[in-house]
């Protein structure tokens, strides 16, 4: 039994195993897919929105910074084209001029100066003392000569302050001149400092080697190997480029965009940590997986909640079945059981019959006179009347075996109820004996018969007396059993006054496997089958009860039922 | 001369014989059969036999069949049914088949002998009504 319980909760649970799984793998499959994909595609979408952006971002300034440095230049060449070499050479001169463009332009120009061909700067005009300068061995010097016009990279020079320079080369007299002038490092910073995005996002401007031409906001140096890229890819390729790149300095990932400027001699280059670049992008990482987890947790929980459910009602689907198949078992064994009694009933009667004509022939030949004179002839006849008792005795035992025998016989028939109560009585007599209850019946005369199966009307009613009888088994009681006839229908009342039926419980009286009795006991089909019967004949069943006084249980059966009669077959199933 | 010839129908042999012992002491003459079959028999051997008392459960033929055979054969002889437990519908059936009556088993023995009594009687009117028709018939071909 043990065993069996074990065996059938681990079937259970393996079927609610089972439920869980595909449930949970029916829908967490296409979520987690679909959420996945969609993601997927967003990140690749949004990567591409930033990229864009930022593109557009550095092509702007990179046209901003391009513009600036050209209209420094183009001032500077309108100085030197306007004015000769002799006029910028008088320093008083250079003055005026250089009043005249920081009135104009701002304090972008910071100083202006003549150079010879020599190097030597003949006039200088700004807040520097650089009269007399010589620059023949500057960097800038060397290459401003070889073109028409120059802007140097930053560097530090004799003031010793990063600046640069926007020179212009000249002709005076068969020899080269040079004006130039140095463009406030602060006011062209800014125009790289400006660009700010995000937290993390700055730009910078970085030469040919590497040197950074304006002053990082962040610590660029820190991850140089990023623009390092692009200046070695710079020498294929002029095009705008974008990458990621993990800084093998910091560990963190930095998106870089870079352009070049300045005719391919600078580059700038944007830089900004991908975790903020990208942080709308995480955002929406984050906020799927939470969906998807709780999502999940829901599933999870649906999953455990419904599965259980379902191996529940499975549970106890089974336990009806279980139930219904013992009931069938029972049914098969009492049909065997009445089989059995009525072979025994007709083998018995026989030998009993034999026993009695024996003793009567005994009584027989007491009557002839060779007896009549014994002194025991009065204890021969008591004797014999006694055996004829008995036997009488036996054939009632029989006989009452054989009606529980045909039991089971469905065909309508005449049945009078009053007779058909009386036998139940009878039947009951002896149990109802032992139960201490005595039973009463109260039968109105004249009842005409009705016509149906005797056998069904037969089982109500012994199941409502012995339903009784279970009820008063512990006190004991009466039992009373009414009849009459009320406006073409017979009334059948079955009263016990047993400790009664809670209310709770008799709406549900009637109900397929609804026992109040002990498991084993009662299958809690009985009332349902006497209902169903009653039914069937066109009545009524009802059930009336009174906790602790009395209950009652009232049939109505009308007197023509209205069930159709099948053709009777011939009595084969019943032997004399 | 007895009160009537009757032939006892039974399988059990005990009770067949203890019912003649019993019945012979009342006057009445026996004759035994112990299966359907025999009862045919005996009664083609001895024509005179008035009453049939036939059992209704018997091996073989039973006694159903035994008396819609005695009825078709000898329609003038009587048949009482006795069984071990009356059914209303055996006894409508039996009765439908032409029996005389029916009797349950243990039986009283002065219901039983007022049966065969009634059922003798009830034969031997029916041959004298019988006999008196042919009778007539016979006088009147002759006149």
């Amino acid at each position: 039994m043990d065993k069996e319980n074990r065996e059938e909760a681990a079937y259970y649970r393996s079927l609610t195993r089972n439920i869980i799984v595909i449930i949970l793998v029916v829908s967490l499959t296409p979520m987690f897919l679909v959420s996945g994909i969609i993601l997927y595609q967003y990140q690749d979408s949004h990567r591409e929105k930033i990229f864009d952006h930022l593109g557009e971002l550095v092509e702007k300034h990179k046209q901003n910074i391009d513009g600036f440095l050209t209209e420094k230049l183009n001032d500077i060449r309108f100085l030197a084209r306007t004015f000769s070499f002799e006029e910028l050479s008088d320093e008083s001169f250079l003055e005026d001029r250089l009043n005249t463009l920081q009135r104009e332009f701002g304090p972008v120009f910071v100083d202006l100066g003549v150079v010879n061909e020599r190097g030597i700067q003949v006039a200088y005009s700004g807040p520097f003392r650089l009269g007399r300068a010589l620059y023949s061995d500057a960097e800038w010097f060397k290459k401003a000569l070889q073109r028409e016009y120059f802007i140097s990279d930053v560097f530090l020079g004799l003031r010793g302050l990063p600046h640069f320079i926007v020179a212009v080369r000249e002709n005076w007299k068969g020899e080269r001149w040079i004006l130039r002038s140095t463009i406030d490092f602060v006011a062209f910073n800014t125009l790289v400092a400006n660009i700010r995005v995000g937290r993390t996002g700055f730009a910078y401007i970085v030469n040919r080697k590497g040197e950074f031409q304006t002053q990082p906001l962040m610590d660029a140096a820190k991850c140089s190997s990023g623009f390092q890229d692009f200046l070695a890819a710079a020498k294929t390729s002029g095009q705008k480029m974008t990458m990621i790149k993990k800084c093998d300095e910091t560990g963190k990932e930095s998106l870089f965009v870079a352009d070049f400027l300045k005719n391919g001699d600078w580059l700038l280059v944007y830089q900004q940590d991908a975790a903020d670049a990208f942080a709308d992008l995480k955002r929406a990482v984050r906020t799927t997986i939470l969906i998807n987890v709780l999502g999940g947790l829901a599933i999870l929980t649906m999953a455990l909640f419904l599965s259980k459910r379902v191996v529940r009602q499975i549970a106890s689907a089974d336990q009806e079945k279980q139930v219904v198949d013992e009931q069938i078992v029972e049914t098969g064994k009492l049909a065997s059981i009445g089989e059995l009694a009525a072979g025994i009933a007709h083998e018995i009667n026989n030998p009993v019959a034999i026993m009695v004509e024996e003793a009567g022939w005994i009584g027989d030949l007491l009557e002839e006179e060779e007896f009549k004179e014994s002194e025991n002839l009065d204890e021969f006849k008591r004797a014999l009347s006694q055996i004829n008792t008995q036997g009488k005795r036996c054939k009632e035992i029989t006989s009452k075996l054989l009606t529980f025998a045909r039991k089971t016989d469905s065909r309508i028939t005449e049945v009078y109820i009053n007779e058909l109560l009386q036998e139940m009585v009878s039947l009951s007599s002896q149990r109802a004996k032992y139960g201490n209850v005595s039973i009463s019946t109260d039968f109105e005369e004249g009842i005409p018969p009705i016509r149906v199966p005797q056998s069904e009307l037969q089982q109500v009613f012994l199941n409502l007396i012995n339903n009784s009888l279970d009820a008063m088994e512990k006190r004991g009681g009466v039992l009373s059993m009414k009849t009459r006839r009320h406006e073409g229908e017979i009334i059948v009342e079955v009263t016990d006054n047993g400790p009664g039926i809670p209310k709770a419980n008799l709406s549900r009286i009637f109900d397929p496997f609804f026992t109040t009795k002990p498991v084993g006991k009662g299958t809690g089909l009985g009332l349902s089958i006497c209902y169903g019967i009653i039914n069937k004949m066109g009545g009524e069943i009802e059930v009336q009860s009174v906790v602790d006084v009395e209950t009652t249980f009232r049939v109505r059966i009308p007197l023509s039922t209205g069930i159709r009669e099948k053709k009777e077959a011939s009595s084969s199933n019943v032997a004399p | 001369m007895a009160i009537a010839k009757v032939l006892l129908v039974d399988d059990e042999v005990p009770f067949v014989e203890t019912m003649t012992k019993r019945l012979t002491k009342r006057d009445l003459e026996i004759y035994q059969a112990f299966s359907g079959s025999e009862a045919l028999e005996k009664l083609d051997h001895e024509r005179s036999i008035e009453v049939v008392i036939l059992d209704v459960k018997m091996p073989g033929m039973d006694g159903i069949e035994a008396l819609r055979e005695i009825k078709k054969r000898f329609p003038l002889v009587e048949v009482v049914m006795l069984t071990g437990h009356a059914t209303v519908e055996t006894a409508i059936e039996g009765m439908k088949l032409g029996a005389y009556d029916y009797l349950m088993k243990p039986c009283d023995m002065d219901i039983l002998m007022a049966k065969v009594d009634e059922a003798a009687s009830r034969k031997r009117k029916q041959e004298t009504k019988i006999i008196e028709a042919r009778l007539k018939e016979i006088t009147l071909r002759r006149t």
